[in-house]
């Protein structure tokens, strides 16, 4: 930890234990030379990402990225969290770790996260034609239901929605139609 | 397997679409491979059939609600599904099962590994083409879930556990049962290895097929027994003991060239050590509560939290992110057969098209897993 701090003085955040689970808190500016040292240093090398995902938080910087990391040496996760703005893009991490390529795709089709340098990002769940990114918060589920029936079926749903119905109560960003 | 640089750019290189209808993919995979004559120059896969939306779905519901919704995601290992959220809930809450609950959790799933592990070994060697061994398989599979119906009434989207402990208290005649079956069993799979391990057709078909270094293993974040063939000897049950499993003796088997016959063998050997838990296990179930002390609505304090559990596919994690409401703020679950598949890739470069079912097969993917 101390490592990182000296390394990367400029880019650290902040460091914090919860439930005696580690996490640190960067920039996202070097976040690519940020993971490769994490990778490569001998105090404590992560060589297995087990996971990376995102959460949403519709304030100024909406998306919290995170990546779960393990090292086999120490037997010890560690969570590297960054946050970025909409339209902003991360560095991709699939040359520090080869899985990171569907999970960020994954992250991507999900929540819109624009990865740069990433060999093949494309939607992996979801069909390629499908519009908006559902785990965001402020995704219209049954707006989205109600034009995917009529789209398809050419018939009404039936179903109730509301724009702004989200949980947090974001302005939706997909009028209806009609 | 390197391929020749000048077929890379031949005309003579064909794509051929395997799935999503194919009895070989285990679900609802399609796999684009792209072929010279029969040997597969690339392979993509394309998933998301069976989106369900189970993350989106964990925002929407409380977290008692969300644990039958998780059993539907790797279907034939229900309740390691179960167990995992549970604990990571119970973690999160600063709450333990308690320790009767703890022991019946780890034999219905070492039971659950033990199907998981033999739908597996059935469909897989059906895939290559032994029939018989199908057969047997199911045979004993039918006993473990005699025992799940007889538990919880239920045989495959079981919903085990409660967050606190388990629902039910074991029925008259559990002991005896899970005894009788697990004394049984070693022979049992005895007799699977004497119609595969040494058969010659199996080795032909397995020894040398999607081999896959230790160190590659490690970089495309293989779990499970697919780690442990290729000899990274790594088991979240012995690495981060969860549940009771320090109370336990048993052994990580693990290969030595990472090939297709090694991951049998680990399956194989993991088996038997599955029977040696709940030999184990059977005989000291404690008395007392199975449910810890709770309130009915539950609600975690805010923050977040990683909890992972070896899966019979490898390891199963929960990150959750909770806002202290009775909903999780985001529910992400980090399946192993959804990043399992990404080495399949790696894997069939090379190799034959007869291969690539082969390969699928030793992957042990479920697909109600992969596209959640």
């Amino acid at each position: 930890m101390d490592a990182i701090k000296e390394k990367f003085g400029s880019e650290f955040v902040k460091s914090y234990s919860f439930i005696g689970q580690n996490n640190i808190e960067m920039k996202k500016d070097r976040i690519g030379e940020i993971m490769r040292f994490l990778r490569d240093n001998t105090i404590m090398p992560f060589s297995y990402l087990v996971d990376e995902t995102a959460v949403h938080w519709p304030k100024d910087e909406q998306f919290e990225i995170v990546y779960i990391l393990y090292s086999f040496e120490k037997n010890e996760y560690l969570r590297a969290k960054t946050r970025i703005k909409e339209y902003e893009s991360l560095e991709s991490v699939t040359s520090v770790w080869t899985t990171a390529d569907w999970l960020e795709r994954e992250v991507y089709d999900m929540f819109g996260v624009q990865y740069a340098n990433h060999p093949n990002l494309k939607r992996i769940l979801l069909p390629e034609d499908w519009v908006g990114y559902p785990l965001r918060k402020d995704y219209n589920i049954r707006l989205q239901d109600v034009e995917w029936v009529r789209k398809h079926l050419g018939i009404d749903s039936g179903q109730k929605y509301y724009v702004g119905e989200a949980r947090h109560e974001m302005p939706d960003y997909r009028t209806p139609q009609d | 397997m390197s391929i020749k640089e000048e077929t890379l750019f031949d005309a003579s290189e064909i794509t051929v679409s395997m799935g999503p209808q194919h009895p070989s993919t285990h679900g609802v995979l399609q796999v684009k491979l792209k072929l010279d004559g029969e040997r597969v120059i690339d392979a993509e896969c394309v998933i998301g059939y069976l989106h369900r939306g189970v993350e989106k779905l964990g925002e929407a519901q409380t977290y008692g609600q969300y644990v039958p919704t998780l059993d539907r995601m790797d279907y034939i290992a229900a309740v390691s599904n179960c167990l995992g959220y549970c604990e990571t809930i119970e973690k999160l809450l600063g709450i333990q099962a308690p320790p009767r609950a703890q022991y019946i959790r780890v034999i219905m799933t070492e039971l659950n590994r033990i199907t998981s592990h033999l739908l597996w070994l059935g469909t897989h060697a059906l895939d290559i083409g032994a029939m018989t061994v199908f057969l047997y398989c199911f045979r004993e599979r039918e006993e473990i879930l005699k025992i799940f119906e007889n538990y919880c009434g239920a045989r495959l989207t079981t919903h085990m556990f409660r967050i606190g402990g388990t629902q039910y208290e074991i029925y008259e005649g559990f002991h005896d049962q899970v005894r009788a079956f697990v004394k049984d069993f070693p022979k049992k799979v005895d007799e699977y290895e004497t119609l595969l391990t040494e058969n010659r057709i199996w080795i032909g078909r397995t020894r040398g097929v999607g081999v896959i270094s230790g160190k590659d293993a490690i970089d495309l974040g293989l779990t499970g027994p697919s780690l442990r063939g290729s000899g990274v000897e790594w088991d979240l049950r012995k690495a981060k003991p969860y549940a009771v499993y320090s109370d336990f003796q048993f052994d990580i088997p693990t290969g030595e060239k990472g090939d297709t016959y090694d991951r049998y063998m680990v399956r194989i050997e993991e088996m038997r050590q599955s029977a040696r838990i709940v030999s184990q296990a059977v005989e000291k179930i404690p008395d007392g509560p199975i449910m810890a002390k709770l309130s009915k609505i539950i609600k975690p304090p805010v923050g977040d939290i990683y909890h992972s559990i070896e899966a019979p596919k490898g390891e199963l994690g929960y990150y959750i992110v909770s806002d202290g409401s009775t909903q999780s703020y985001r529910s992400r679950i980090r399946p192993p057969s959804f990043v399992n598949l990404q080495a399949l890739k790696k894997m069939v470069a090379g190799h034959m098209v007869a291969d690539v079912v082969a390969i699928i097969g030793t992957l042990d993917i479920v697909l109600g897993e992969i596209d959640r």
